[in-house]
């Protein structure tokens, strides 16, 4: 029976984040919420956020856990500003959070949790559920989730944990009522989790099925928000996280380039998912090394490449460090091989789970001597794939180390990612080196036009040589001391890093290709960037917008692009490091805007920046 | 498959000029080698040198196959790499006491722990001779050299006993001066399954000369050295008067003549317990062992990974790029 004083809403969009205690299960409901709205054909992108220790005491700061979805029918271009509403499980998980939420945005509060001891874990004096701050600033409503749950399944015969578990489903069954979204996906997911334990399957079923019922019948819940379906491209989509999209484009690389991929890792966060993922799908050829440490993990992927893989090493900053002097033995060897960076907040340990992209510089100059790499970055989960193919394909054909930069936001995120067909991805042609030539083989003999050497492996007859870290010998290979030959080398290898910008694409802006203003980001602030260039060009603003995937070497056609707006706008998640890049190559008037908080940007802060550059 | 060509010790020279210091350990290491591995029959492109960085890792320029001289320690995490694309390839890792057991250590550790199928070559001339002479994580307490002007004060490593804690499943020591010692110890390694690991003492003449010569040299080696030989009786002396029984838990030198021969304890290569206590015979007081120390059979990593890889393939049929894109919850906007 429906409230009859039940009001119908149409959102655009909405912005709503699940939070809890790390035992509360709100991952696995968001990621419910995120499937229930992506089948309805919701644009969105989620951002999960938990604590870095495992099982931190419960009902503490430290052990809060949330997952936020922003979903909605025209394009969603981040995780969401500002949120619409907050479910918050304990008082922990509502100190922590509510200040994110909008003035009048509507707050569901379990009251059952408010207890005098979780209140004393959140360090609060005082219980915000009754203090005017909250209830008049916000749309509180306040829902006894536990005790609703357990009288949603006193049917069963259920330990009080077991049934407590349950109560995010309670949870999750209110919030897909207030915006308009069944429950069947999810329940078949229950299904299929729980095949081997009905009664659990059974419980939660019960209790999402006793939100949906209580949330109809409140008098509480009086508006169901409809965000309609978005119009998106024709084709069959999947959600993804950057991290999973990454592991899929360096396999599908493989695959299509017919060398086995090999990947070494070391567990350490945001990075882990990617060897995780990578390791389910040993029947594509694959091998994942779970390596003793970073070093070895980077050592063993070059040894895979000199072997004839596709050597893979991923971490994260620190990580990164310790692989940087294998890194320059790859460099010096021109063996492929793909690094990928899963950015955290630094320095050292830092904070593990909070992100930023503040590792550029680290990326291009953290060698010892001349060794430049190539360099790209991903700008979004449903971006992961494509980049991480490009990285695999240029190693492999350009013989060269290639650093793949991804973030915390883009690798746990997640969005709807279009499933490409086969046929359209690209060739991938290593050039290996000819084992029936008549003439003596030559290791450091180059391709004319990329400059990169053949690929001679372990086990072709008649290609015997040795490689190593010494200075080479130009085309022979052999050890050489000789002054000159050292500065040929040099510059050779830097040449041939250079000439891959001559496979790029044009370099394209969002927005009119010339007027007042460029924003140039790079990395995993894509999103709010394009979505606040969006917002002030439907203002009037002459604002475009360009992208860098390609940051190592720049773009051939930059400058020119560049030299067609009046002002350049740097927006970054660290102190200054692309600006100090585009500053030292081209004259620009470019002005930084730098936020170094682990968190990623708002669109609105990107269009204050914006319009206090240009009316 | 490829006819078998009869190769020579000059089909594994390569046209680089060796550039050891003229009395060099090294020399003696690098011929025996090259003398060597004609007799495997295995064509030399499936030979791969890998090493690190130091004295002895200069070897694989010196090797007309293909040669990888990496960078300071990490030969073991690179040769794994190797190993994990191509199983069989036969790898020879080159290192020495600075390389594989101060800087290198951590990887040394888990190659031996995982049994990756390759041979170690452990050059150990207790010294660091590359960076011209400061004391090695296995110089003797004392040891004077140019960082320790006032002598090192740290125990050195005994490469032997590591080996074995790393559960490393061939572990051997031969001496540069005894190409024959060295040829019998090489055939048991290439021919063994998993990690072998050869300690081979190579005197430094420049920087720590005479380091072994109390017990290596010709004169003495048969009094001062136990050359252990699977199922015989472990005898040596000059004379081969003396033997190695054990008191209690300790091992005792007895002799062969005075009736407490039948105390002798018979060598038996896959007993750990008869290792450590050989690996626990410090000169002088005991001779130094010598020769293959301890085997076991276990499962080589390269091998248990390839087979994991070929099972997941038969298990779930080979991998279509299709599938994977489409993996997982998929849904279609018309």
């Amino acid at each position: 029976m429906e409230n009859t004083q039940t009001e119908r809403k149409e959102l655009v969009s909405a912005a709503i984040r699940f939070a809890g205690d790390s035992g509360d299960g709100m991952q696995v409901t968001g990621a419910r919420f995120t499937h229930e709205s992506a089948r309805l054909g919701n644009d969105l992108a989620t951002r999960p956020d938990f604590p870095a220790e495992i099982r931190a005491p419960a009902g503490t700061i430290g052990g809060v856990s949330a997952f936020q979805i922003h979903f909605g029918s025209t394009e969603v271009f981040t995780a969401g500003d500002d949120l619409d509403a907050l479910i918050a499980m304990n008082p922990a998980a509502l100190k922590a959070n509510v200040k994110d939420l909008k003035q009048n945005g509507i707050l569901i509060c379990n009251t059952d949790s408010f207890t005098e001891k979780n209140l004393i874990k959140a360090h609060l004096e005082e219980n915000p559920l009754d203090q005017d701050a909250i209830s008049t600033k916000y749309n509180l409503i306040s829902v006894p989730i536990t005790t609703l749950t357990h009288e949603a399944l006193s049917e069963l015969e259920l330990p009080k944990s077991a049934i407590e578990r349950c109560k995010n489903f309670f949870a999750l069954g209110i919030i897909c009522w207030m915006y308009g979204r069944g429950v069947k996906e999810t329940s078949e997911w229950v299904e299929r989790k729980f095949k081997s334990k009905p009664e659990i399957a059974k419980a939660n079923k019960l209790a999402l099925e006793g939100g949906m019922a209580f949330a109809e019948a409140s008098e509480a819940f009086s508006t169901v928000f409809e965000v309609p379906k978005a119009k998106l491209a024709q084709g069959t989509y999947k959600n993804i996280t950057g991290n999973q999209g990454l592991a899929h484009g360096l396999i599908a690389a493989s695959v299509k380039a017919g060398v086995p991929l090999v990947y070494a890792g070391y567990p350490i966060t945001p990075a882990s998912d990617i060897l995780h993922e990578i390791s389910r799908y040993k029947n594509f050829g694959v091998t994942t090394f779970q390596a003793e440490d970073e070093i070895a993990a980077c050592c063993a992927a070059i040894g895979a490449s000199y072997a004839g893989g596709l050597g893979v090493t991923g971490s994260s900053g620190p990580g990164i460090l310790l692989k940087q002097e294998a890194l320059a033995l790859a460099a010096v060897v021109e063996l492929p091989l793909v690094v990928v960076n899963v950015q955290r907040a630094g320095p050292s340990t830092g904070m593990p789970t909070k992100t930023e992209q503040a590792d550029l510089l680290q990326s291009l100059y953290g060698r010892n001597s001349d060794c430049p790499v190539v360099v790209l970055a991903i700008a979004s989960p449903d971006d992961s794939f494509d980049t991480s193919y490009l990285a695999a394909k240029i190693a492999l054909e350009h013989m060269v180390p290639v650093i793949l930069l991804s973030d915390g936001y883009v690798g746990n995120g997640s969005q709807p990612w279009l499933i490409p067909d086969e046929s359209s991805l690209s060739e991938i042609s290593p050039k290996f080196a000819q084992t029936d030539s008549a003439e003596a083989f030559q290791p450091y003999q180059r391709d004319e036009e990329t400059l990169a050497r053949a690929w001679s492996i372990p086990g072709m007859k008649g290609l015997e040589h040795r490689v190593g870290g010494l200075e080479k010998q130009d085309i022979t290979g052999n050890i050489s001391y000789d002054p000159d030959n050292h500065q040929r080398m040099t510059y050779l290898r830097a040449e041939k890093v250079k000439r891959v910008a001559n496979t790029y694409p044009k370099t394209e802006v969002s927005g009119a290709d010339s007027g007042e203003l460029l924003v140039v980001s790079w990395g995993g602030t894509h999103g709010a960037v394009a979505g606040a260039v969006a917002e002030e060009q439907k203002a009037g603003r002459s604002v475009s917008h360009l992208h860098l995937r390609y940051i190592n070497p720049l773009p051939n056609d930059l400058e020119q692009v560049l030299s067609r707006f009046k002002k350049i706008l740097v927006p970054e998640l660290n102190s200054g490091q692309l600006s100090l890049i585009l500053n030292a190559h081209f004259d620009l008037n470019l002005t930084a805007y730098n936020k170094v908080q682990g968190q990623p940007f708002k669109i609105s802060e990107i269009q204050q920046q914006i319009q206090n550059l240009i009316r | 498959m490829s006819e078998l060509v009869k190769l020579t010790k000059k089909d594994f020279e390569s046209d680089q000029e060796v550039r050891w210091c003229p009395g060099c350990g090294d020399y003696s290491i690098l011929a025996t080698v090259q003398r060597f591995l004609p007799s495997l029959d295995i064509p030399k492109e499936n030979h791969v040198v890998i090493s690190g960085i130091g004295c002895s890792s200069r070897f694989p320029y010196y090797m007309n196959t293909y040669g990888f001289h990496t960078i300071h320690g990490r030969a073991p995490a690179l040769a794994t790499g190797v190993k994990l694309v191509n199983p069989d390839l036969h790898v020879w890792l080159i290192t020495g006491d600075g390389d594989a057991l101060s800087i290198g250590g951590n990887h040394f550790i888990h190659l031996l722990r995982r049994n990756v199928d390759l041979t170690v070559l452990l050059f150990n001339n207790r010294i660091y001779g590359l960076t011209k002479g400061q004391y090695s994580p296995t110089s003797e307490v004392g040891k004077k050299t140019k960082s320790t002007p006032y002598g090192s004060v740290d125990e050195p490593v005994d490469p032997v006993s590591l080996a074995l804690g790393a559960k490393a499943t061939f572990i051997a020591r031969a001496s540069a001066v005894d190409a024959k010692g060295l040829t019998a110890v090489l055939e048991q390694a290439a021919a063994h399954k998993g990690t072998s690991f050869v300690e081979i003492f190579q005197n430094c003449n420049v920087f720590n000369d005479g380091a072994f010569k109390d017990f290596d040299e010709r004169a003495v080696r048969n009094e001062r050295q136990l050359h252990v030989e699977h199922g015989k009786p472990l005898i040596f002396g000059a004379e081969l008067d003396k033997g190695i029984a054990l008191d209690g838990f300790n091992p005792k030198i007895v002799s062969t003549k005075n009736g407490s021969a039948d105390q002798i304890l018979t060598y038996d290569k896959n007993s750990k317990i008869l290792a450590q206590i050989l690996a626990s015979l410090s000169f002088p007081e005991f001779p130094v062992p010598m020769g293959v120390l301890y085997q076991e059979e276990r499962s080589a990593y390269d091998t248990a990974v390839t087979e994991q890889v070929a099972q997941a393939k038969q298990r779930q049929g080979e991998g279509k790029l299709s599938d994977l894109l489409n993996s997982g919850d998929t849904w279609t906007v018309n």
